[in-house]
């Protein structure tokens, strides 16, 4: 019965293309030619749904082209705001068309109802597609950060290097503990030099991470050095009364190694040269 | 019943663990040890977890009880050839076994043993990184 309502709206789809058109014209939310296509798709896809009454399956194509449309209007550079509006603007002319076509007060206020309802839920779903859009990016860099930083570098047989840049959490710390235990086991290590001269803060939290790491390297069979340790992080370590008693840490990476050369029994001597 | 087979190699004792331990399989092979121990008077204990994929805490703690039971009868123990993923899980558990010595795999965990013997015997002091 609404939907019959509703129906009206089909014969007039050129009409409420140029509605609409002018209306994100003067609201300037229009984007040119593109856009027009997509209205026109959404347009018709809309209309034809609205006519085969309440089948879900219609709707749900209608669902995936707004939420697609959504996306790539976010990719173009459209605020969720503007997206919004695109479709309230197209609610607009469907009901400036709706109150010419019905004359019953009664039954115009029933189509506009209808109209709202559907409407504003793909309102929403724009939205959602927006912010899932944003999501997917985040999670996307998240892996990608947490792949690239922590390199697990072999610096001498027997002895491999591990520098962290940015801050400890417990997630990273995971990865990095399961690289760098991983390397361990590949190259036969028994040395593993944790340098931190990249990571910002330490407080509690990351030296307990830092523990953790040197407590699973020991387990391991291998020795743990900790590097780069900077004033301001020694400072901190003993205003928060972290003991890090029970394990060695060294200011440079290039002492943590003459530490590990001297551990494996091992000399960096400089050649004699002999001249004549 | 099922055991834990503990091979004696001259004063050292060999254990390869190649089944996952359940509890009551890892309490008679702590008391089959300092047995054995006691029996060969053995001078170190060499316990290769390497086929271990799962340790839970009551696993970490006869772990921990074998090490500090033979360090009592003079023996050493080494625990070599531990997976990533249970020093993990073990450190997860707050379990960082301290009275445990670890070396990577059976020939470093011998060598260490033998270092060892070689220290007590002679009574020198040599660096040894091993040592916590």
């Amino acid at each position: 019965m609404q939907n019959n309502l509703l129906e009206g709206l089909k014969e007039h789809e050129n009409k409420l293309l140029t509605i609409w058109s002018q209306i994100l014209q003067e609201s300037g939310a229009g984007d040119g030619a593109m856009e027009e296509e997509e209205s026109k798709e959404f347009a018709s896809l809309f209309l034809s749904a609205l006519s085969k009454s309440e089948n879900a399956q219609e709707f749900e194509k209608v669902h995936d082209l707004i939420v697609g449309i959504a996306s790539s209007r976010g990719k173009r550079g459209f605020s969720p705001r503007e997206n919004a509006e695109y479709l309230i603007s197209f609610k607009q002319a469907a009901s400036q068309i709706l109150s010419e076509l019905i004359k019953d007060p009664a039954q115009l206020y029933e189509a506009n109802l209808k109209l709202n309802e559907i409407l504003d839920n793909m309102t929403i779903m724009t939205f959602e597609a927006f912010m899932k859009g944003r999501e997917d990016i985040i999670s996307r860099q998240i892996d990608e950060i947490s792949e690239i930083s922590t390199p697990v570098i072999a610096v001498w047989d027997g002895i491999v290097a591990l520098p962290i840049i940015g801050t400890l959490d417990s997630s990273r710390t995971q990865i990095v503990m399961e690289n760098l235990l991983q390397q361990i086991v590949d190259t036969g290590s028994s040395i593993a030099i944790l340098d931190i001269s990249g990571v910002p803060a330490v407080d509690s939290l990351v030296a307990q991470h830092l523990i953790k790491t040197v407590s699973a390297t020991r387990l391991m069979g291998a020795e743990c050095i900790i590097s780069g340790i900077r004033p301001e992080i020694a400072q901190t370590v003993v205003h928060l009364g972290i003991d890090l008693t029970g394990i060695i840490t060294k200011a440079s990476l290039a002492s943590a190694l003459q530490t590990a050369f001297d551990m494996l029994q091992l000399n960096v001597v400089k050649r004699k040269v002999i001249v004549g | 019943m099922e055991r834990i087979p503990i091979l004696k190699m001259g004063q050292f004792l060999l254990v390869t663990i190649q089944v996952d331990l359940y509890d009551q399989l890892a309490e008679n092979l702590e008391s089959d040890l300092i047995n054995t121990i006691s029996k060969h008077s053995s001078k170190g204990v060499l316990i290769d977890i390497s086929a271990v994929s799962i340790i839970d805490s009551f696993m970490g703690r006869i772990l921990g009880n074998i090490a500090v039971m033979s360090k009592i009868m003079d023996a050493q123990t080494v625990v070599v050839g531990m997976q990533p993923a249970v020093a993990i899980t073990l450190v997860e558990l707050g379990l960082s076994l301290n009275g445990v010595i670890s070396a990577l795999n059976v020939e470093r965990g011998m060598e260490l043993l033998r270092s060892k013997m070689h220290n007590s015997d002679n009574e020198e002091p040599e660096y040894d990184y091993d040592n916590e």
